[in-house]
């Protein structure tokens, strides 16, 4: 059962990635290899794990999903437009003048975000606020939060893991695409995070670790939640930057670097011949 | 002020469930009576004003009234961002609650003043900035933001104000409150330091000089219409804040006064220098010790009016 979900989301995965490599040649825009990094998480969020109704954007039973990295946000705007939110065809807007499209995700008359991010260290916060929120007022949302491994750098991220398991906030689910690479140089050589799954246990919270990439895995620990009762759960997504197109992978320069030209042609032509 | 603020969210949170105060792990004391009347409606987010606010914004989005509450800059400044992406741009229902505006906890030293803070929070859209100048008016203002919904900053004295309620009186925000009556001058006070502003007209009244005194407990939205009557009516405008000359009322007032091309018989403010105090002391002390006193104001009136610049109505008849 997994593996026909796995290829249904495996393929919306693609569409996504398609859709982001054109968003960015487009807008001559930056933060590709982010975007790529997490276009597998959200796509099983979206395709298969997230309670939400495109119809009804704002249903009031609705899990909450925030990309607390923002600028991965072209990836959340194709994925929003893939399974129905608006049309596809508004994703050209993404960067252009006069839209609403900001390279950092925004929620002003983008349906289905629920949240404007870009300054790092926010998503956490708020989705926690909302996990609360649903649990005062017993309901049986959850609340999810991507993101980055450069935005554990922030105090304010470990403000939110202290105080949601403080408060047993088993509604609220983190998932951290842990590709180990932050702007200027690896996570490692930045500020290691490492031994990062033992920070969330002693954090209080209840750890996965997943092939990122991998569907039949990430579906499987998304069926999972909470991993523990009482606790809220994280997902460390290993990932690679700028994964699904070969030389961008792994590679710092892809973090603000456009594709454009010859680099363009051969991404798409990656992409598109992943589907065969 | 902070007693009164306590008395009336209490009334608030009995009526809506969905009110929740949220402190920065202060107000022991004050807020033990709510806390244990409302369990489901407080909460203590610890040391933590960045995560405080962000959480309040995430209960907001999700349909519940929220007030954070901690001292002077730690609601405001400490987590500035999250009180500008969180709770700004998304509109949410949030009030942050500041105590301790100005010199309120003088004797604790820089780290404490709110000096600052009116011109800060001014600058971020859709925040409304309320700094009541009567204890009983931060009661009138605080059900009037309830009813308003949307991001406000208020901002409590330790000072309770000089002035008891008049029959029938009461504060409306984004309204001047017209204390007293005059010709000659008109004061504009935002905040309990208003008490200084009754204290010199007193004086200055034995002395001939006729102040109209305005409380404008609202800074923004800002009563435009009761600024530009004070520069048409009166001899001239003085602004009186326990605040930073930068920003703050001063240039609320100055920039509603040059937008507007109103003639101004003069205009002066009292504030604090553009400086950190580097002395301790109470309230009351503060003020008279950096020029902001009642003495102050008296001065600064009368230097304006034999100033020699155009003169209101005393210079017509004299």
């Amino acid at each position: 059962m997994h593996s026909a979900r796995s290829a249904d989301t495996a393929e919306l995965a693609r569409r996504i990635r398609l859709h982001v490599v054109r968003m960015v040649n487009r807008g001559k825009s930056s933060h590709v290899g982010s975007a790529l990094s997490i276009a597998d998480i959200v796509a099983v969020l979206y395709g298969a794990v997230l309670n939400v109704d495109p119809a009804d954007p704002h249903k009031p039973d609705r899990d909450r999903f925030l990309l607390s990295k923002g600028h991965a946000g072209a990836a959340v705007y194709a994925a929003l437009a893939e399974t129905g939110f608006f049309d596809p065809s508004l994703l050209a807007q993404h960067y252009q003048n006069g839209s609403v499209f900001s390279g950092h995700v925004s929620h002003k008359g983008v349906p289905g975000v629920e949240l404007s991010t870009g300054a790092l260290g926010h998503g956490l916060n708020v989705a926690t606020g909302m996990a609360l929120a649903a649990t005062r007022a017993r309901e049986t949302w959850r609340a999810f939060a991507l993101l980055s491994d450069g935005e554990c750098d922030e105090g304010s991220t470990w403000e939110a893991a202290m105080f949601a398991a403080h408060h047993r906030l088993d509604n609220l689910v983190a998932v951290i695409d842990y590709n180990k690479l932050q702007s200027l140089a690896s996570v490692e050589e930045t500020l290691a995070l490492e031994p990062f799954a033992d920070k969330w246990r002693a954090f209080g919270w209840s750890v996965a670790e997943v092939d990122g990439h991998d569907h039949a895995q990430l579906h499987a620990a998304f069926a999972r939640l909470p991993f523990a009762a009482e606790r809220p759960s994280v997902i460390l997504a290993h990932t690679t930057k700028g994964k699904g197109v070969s030389f961008m992978e792994n590679q710092v320069a892809w973090h603000y670097r456009t594709p454009l030209g010859s680099d363009f042609d051969t991404a798409i032509a990656e992409l598109e011949a992943a589907h065969a | 002020m902070r007693d009164a603020f306590i008395e009336t969210l209490t009334e608030l949170a009995a009526q809506d469930p969905r009110v929740m105060l949220i402190t920065g792990d202060l107000g022991y004391g004050v807020l033990g009576a709510f806390a244990e009347r409302f369990p489901d409606q407080f909460l203590n987010a610890g040391v933590a004003e960045q995560n405080m606010t962000a959480i309040a914004c995430g209960m907001a989005l999700s349909g519940w009234r929220v007030y954070t509450y901690s001292i002077a800059n730690f609601p405001t400044l400490r987590c500035l961002e999250q009180v500008r992406n969180d709770i700004c741009y998304h509109d949410c229902d949030v009030t942050i609650v500041a105590v301790g505006g100005g010199f309120s906890y003088g004797q604790l030293g820089m780290s404490h003043f709110a000096t600052e803070d009116l011109a800060i929070m001014r600058a971020l859209p859709n925040m409304r900035v309320v700094a009541p100048t009567e204890k009983w008016e931060a009661q009138d203002l605080l059900r009037d933001l309830a009813q308003a919904k949307g991001p406000a900053y208020l901002r409590i004295d330790k000072d309770a104000g000089g002035m008891a309620r008049r029959a029938g009186e009461r504060a409306t925000l984004g309204k001047a409150r017209r204390v007293r009556d005059g010709a000659d001058v008109t004061i504009i006070a935002t905040g309990a330091i208003l008490r200084e502003a009754l204290i010199a007209a007193e004086r200055l009244s034995t002395q001939g000089v006729d102040c109209r005194i305005e409380a404008m407990h609202t800074i923004k939205p800002l009563d435009e219409a009761a600024i530009l009557s004070a520069a048409a009516e009166t001899g001239g405008v003085v602004t009186l804040e326990e605040h930073n000359r930068v920003g703050g009322l001063k240039g609320a007032v100055a920039e509603t006064l040059l937008s507007a091309g109103a003639r101004v018989g003069f205009f002066r403010s009292i504030a604090l220098d553009d400086m950190f105090p580097t002395v301790v002391g109470d309230q009351l002390y503060l003020r008279a010790r950096y020029g902001m006193d009642a003495a102050a104001v008296e001065a600064t009136v009368l230097s304006a009016l034999s100033s020699g610049l155009p003169l209101g109505r005393l210079a017509e008849s004299a």
